[in-house]
Order: structure tokens, then C-alpha cells, then sequence
């Protein structure tokens, strides 16, 4: 019982960081019809970031409350991915609006390569260690544990989350994001300013992959230039997995993936007596993606089939 | 009398295909202009030129004096110049109301907002009933009246009507028209696209005959209703 508590408050922590991502991902794709590629490095470049501010702010008032330290670092990771994800957009993907769309596809794969090497550049290939200034404070639930850190990716997750669904159906800006996702020309026909819809649509994108940059780097206790990657890839398999374009999905799938994971993680050395190890984690989220492209291309809550992705 | 949109020598081309050329049009301010045409002559092309979706190859459109020649669709929306596109264009995944609201976008004013809203209502009652539905969800005449009641919200000066008639039931083509013709009584100048000459010329004081891109007629409804060469050509005689 209390192994499988763990798994799936594991689950959901990660599942939660994995929403934030695939949001990312999926309102892109709800807007333009386009994955953009790049969003795991943006992801990491909040991670990287945030982890550089920590660490000079560490350095320079070791007395300041580890809270507040984050919150420096999340207070300049989210702006700087912000003008990163506009940035791209208008460097990447706008010239390309009415091209083939294996063009801005294949720019994607270019700015992530880009901007891998640039974080390789500035911080280096090794690990980069999340300095310990957060509370380490544990609590046990019916024989499972629970961090503090864990507590708090969940509440802001969750919080984040909210405000998300409210902005986009309650608010103007919202609702042109809605309509230039169902007909960019009727949209546009209306009096939305089309580019700046899609640029804003990247920038919030951008904010939620920077706290989530900082989630994951946070929790796993290290940052690397490399770690959008992944991440990015499983996002996505996240946002396929609950039906790509739709917020509902991203967020279904996100919590989805990361339980998939946690309890795959968990069991799989029982599963196949030893031969398998928790390493094999990461293995999942593929095995998920195949097997929704495969049976369920539409995701679980998309009603449209993914056309041309 | 000074017109309140004025096309002077306006020529598109669409994917190397010279769609339009030359064409020259007035619409007076609260008048309802017809432009009709074949399949493919060009209405479509030039009322997407005048609100701004294709950029012009040459000629200019002028709208209450001032120049809207290359201005994107959104800046052409602001100034007073509503396009009901073919097909009506409206949001499938959005309710009716936040379909209508979207028609206001660009206006702030909350409560003169809410009391079009109540006229538009009161204008098309069976969207009262269905205010909370999806768009996507209305049968064909009901999505072409949201998409009016939608283009009433901006408040325009000019509504740029295209094929409002396509794929309706006579009678709800009917409905349609009488909306139309209200919405117009109100003093909102209407630049129809029709197919269907017979109605658009009973429906609009003036008209222009549009051939293969060039305007070949234009003159008072009633002057063309009785051209032979429209009769035959148009009007199925």
C-alpha cells in the first residue's frame, strides 16, 4: 500500500511538471497546426536560468531565505523565456507562416539545436546541482512520504493551471485566442490582430516552461544543457496523449504520463522479475506515445484526428 | 454626394491569375449595392481586397475619406467596414454569445455592448433560444444570422456581404433577407455578393455586373433588371 501511495504522489508531482510543459505544446499547436520543437529547450533554458541566479545569489547573501532565493530565480527565468519564446517565433516561425509545413518543423529542430549549444556554451556540459536552500522537510501520509518541494510544484501546478483555464475562457484575450484557433482570416476579420494573438500565445507558453524548467530542476536536485530534450519529448507525448490542441488534454495527459512512469518505474522490476530496473523510466512516455498514434491518434479528449503533425 | 467607400481602378491577382481588373465602385453612405456575377468572376476576390485578407495588385480603396489600401484585415475591421465572409465564418467551438461577443472585439464600451447585444437578440429571436450552444452545432440559415448578428456587434458603417443566400432553403433565404433589408433600414450601407441576381437586384437599389474580373454594367436595379443581356445572362431568361 504505502509503495503504492508513493508511486502516486511521485506521479502526480511529475505529472503535474509534465502538464505545465505540454500546455506549452498543445496551445501552440491549437493556434498555428504547429509542434514547435523548441519548447523543451526553452523549458530548460528556465531551468538553467533560474539555477544561475540561485547560484550567484547563494553565493552572494547566503543568509536570504531559500524561498525567496527561488522566487529571484523564477522572477527572472519567466521573463527571459517569455522574450525567448517571442523571440523564436518571430525569428522562426512567422517567415515560415505560409510555407510547406515541414519547413517550420525543421526550424524547430534548428532553434533547439541552437539553443542547446548555447546553454553548453555559457554553463558548460557537467550537471549543474541545485544548491540546497530550500526546506527538506518531509511528511508522512499512510507510510508514504511527501516533500515540501514536492507540496509546492503540486499547489503551484495546480494554481498555475487554474488561472490558465480562466484566462483563456474568461478573458479577451482568451477568447481571441480561442477564434484565431478555429479561423486565423474570420478572426482577423473581427479586428484580432492575428500575429500578436499567436506571439502572446508563445510568450504564456514560454512562462509555463520556465516554472516548469525550475520545477523539474528543483526536484531532480540538477539542470543540464541537454535536459530539454527529454523532457520536451515527453511533453509531448503528453499533449499527444490527451489530444493535441486541447488544454483539457494536455493537462489529463500531462498527470497521465507522469503516473504511467511513476507506477512503471515502481512495478517493472517486479513485473519481469528483476530483468527490468526503474531505469527503464523513461521508456514509458514512448511506449504511451506509440500506443495513442497507434490505436487513438485524436488523443483522449481531442475530437479532431491530428491531420498533418 | 461623397461616397462612403470608393474602390478607383482595383486590380488583384490571385496565384498568377489576374482575378480582378480595373474595377471601379462607389457606395453611398446608408445604400445597399449589389455586385453580381458568374461563378469565378471575381466578387469573392474583390471583397476580400476591400477588407484587407488579399493585398491589392494595384487601385485604391478608399472608406470614409481615408485610404484602407494595404492595411491588414484587423486594422480594416477597426474602421467600420464588417466582412460576413462565404460560408458565414462563424466559430464552431464557441457558443453563440461568445460568437456575437467576438463581433464587438474591438469595442470596449461594456454597457453599449450589452444593449447590442439585447437589439441583436431582439433582431433574431431564434438565437435567443440558443445562446448558450455551440456555433458549430446551428443549422445553415441560424449560422448565417449569428454571422450578421456578429457583424452588427462591431457597429459598422459598411457590411460587405458574401453569398449570404449559399446553401439555404428558399425560405430560409427569405428570413435572411428580411434581416438583411433591417439591418440595412437602419442605416448601415450593404455591398452584397450575390449569385442569386434576381434577389440581390430586387434587394439593392444599385448594382454592378462583374465579368471575369472587369465591371462590365452597372447602373440602378431596376435599369438593370431590364438589360436584355443581363435578363438572359442572370436572370435565367
Amino acid at each position: 500500500m504505502d509503495i503504492f501511495l508513493q508511486q502516486l504522489i511521485n506521479g502526480l508531482v511529475l505529472g503535474s511538471v509534465y502538464a505545465l510543459v505540454a500546455l506549452g505544446y498543445t496551445m501552440v499547436y491549437g493556434i498555428l497546426e504547429l509542434i514547435n520543437f523548441a519548447h523543451g529547450e526553452i523549458t530548460m533554458m528556465g531551468a538553467m536560468v533560474s539555477l544561475a541566479v540561485i547560484g550567484a545569489l547563494a553565493l552572494a547573501a547566503p543568509g536570504l531565505p531559500g524561498v525567496l532565493v527561488l522566487g529571484a530565480g523564477l522572477a527572472v527565468a519567466i521573463p527571459v523565456c517569455m522574450a525567448l519564446g517571442l523571440l523564436i517565433e518571430r525569428v522562426a516561425y512567422r517567415p515560415l507562416r505560409h510555407a510547406p509545413r515541414l519547413a517550420p518543423l525543421i526550424t524547430a529542430i534548428g532553434v533547439s539545436i541552437i539553443l542547446q549549444n548555447i546553454a553548453m556554451l555559457i554553463w558548460g556540459k557537467q550537471y549543474i546541482p541545485f544548491p540546497a536552500i530550500l526546506p527538506q522537510g518531509r511528511h508522512e501520509i499512510l507510510g508514504a512520504s511527501i516533500s515540501d518541494t514536492q507540496i509546492a510544484i503540486l499547489v503551484l501546478a495546480v494554481l498555475i493551471m487554474m488561472t490558465l483555464i480562466l484566462v483563456v475562457q474568461k478573458t479577451r484575450l482568451g477568447r481571441a485566442m480561442r477564434a484565431t484557433a478555429q479561423s486565423r482570416q474570420v478572426a482577423s476579420l473581427m479586428g484580432v490582430d492575428v500575429n500578436r494573438v499567436i506571439a502572446s500565445t508563445f510568450v504564456i507558453g514560454s512562462a509555463l516552461a520556465a516554472v516548469a524548467g525550475v520545477m523539474v530542476s528543483a526536484y531532480y536536485g540538477l539542470a543540464h544543457y541537454y535536459m530539454g530534450f527529454l523532457l520536451g519529448l515527453k511533453a509531448f507525448s503528453a499533449a499527444v496523449l490527451g489530444g493535441i490542441g486541447n488544454l483539457g488534454g494536455a493537462m489529463l495527459g500531462g498527470l497521465l504520463l507522469g503516473l504511467i512512469e511513476s507506477f512503471g518505474a515502481g512495478y517493472i522490476g517486479d513485473l519481469t522479475g528483476g530483468f527490468l530496473g526503474s531505469h527503464y523510466q523513461d521508456v514509458f512516455a514512448f511506449f504511451v506515445l506509440i500506443a495513442v498514434l497507434v490505436f487513438r491518434p485524436s488523443g483522449l479528449l481531442g475530437a479532431r484526428v491530428v491531420e498533418r503533425a | 454626394m461623397s461616397a462612403l467607400l470608393s474602390i478607383s481602378q482595383l486590380s488583384v491577382a490571385y496565384g498568377g491569375i489576374q482575378a480582378v481588373r480595373d474595377l471601379s465602385l462607389e457606395v453611398a453612405p446608408g445604400e445597399m449595392v449589389c455586385l453580381i456575377g458568374a461563378n469565378g468572376a471575381g466578387k469573392t476576390t474583390t471583397l476580400k481586397a476591400i477588407s484587407g485578407l488579399i493585398a491589392p495588385q494595384a487601385g485604391s480603396v478608399h472608406f470614409d475619406g481615408q485610404a484602407l489600401t494595404r492595411l491588414p484585415a484587423h486594422e480594416v475591421a477597426r474602421r467600420g467596414l464588417t466582412l460576413v465572409p462565404e460560408g458565414r465564418g462563424v466559430f464552431p467551438r464557441m457558443s453563440v454569445v461568445e460568437n456575437l461577443m467576438m463581433g464587438a472585439y474591438t469595442r470596449r464600451d461594456r454597457a453599449t455592448i450589452a444593449r447590442d447585444l439585447d437589439q441583436v437578440y431582439a433582431l433574431l429571436p431564434r438565437l435567443t433560444e440558443r445562446r448558450a450552444q455551440l456555433a458549430g452545432l446551428l443549422s445553415g440559415g441560424e449560422q448565417q444570422m449569428l454571422a450578421l448578428g456578429r457583424a452588427m456587434m462591431a457597429r459598422p458603417r459598411l457590411l460587405l456581404l458574401d453569398e449570404p443566400s449559399m446553401g439555404l432553403a428558399p425560405l430560409m433565404v427569405q428570413a435572411v433577407f428580411d434581416i438583411i433589408r433591417q439591418i440595412a433600414a437602419g442605416d448601415v450601407a450593404v455591398l452584397l455578393v450575390e449569385q442569386n441576381a434576381h434577389l440581390a437586384l430586387k434587394t439593392c437599389a444599385r448594382g454592378y455586373v462583374l465579368e471575369n474580373g472587369v465591371v462590365t454594367l452597372s447602373g440602378m436595379s431596376a435599369d438593370l433588371s431590364a438589360n436584355p443581356a443581363v435578363r438572359q445572362a442572370y436572370l435565367g431568361e
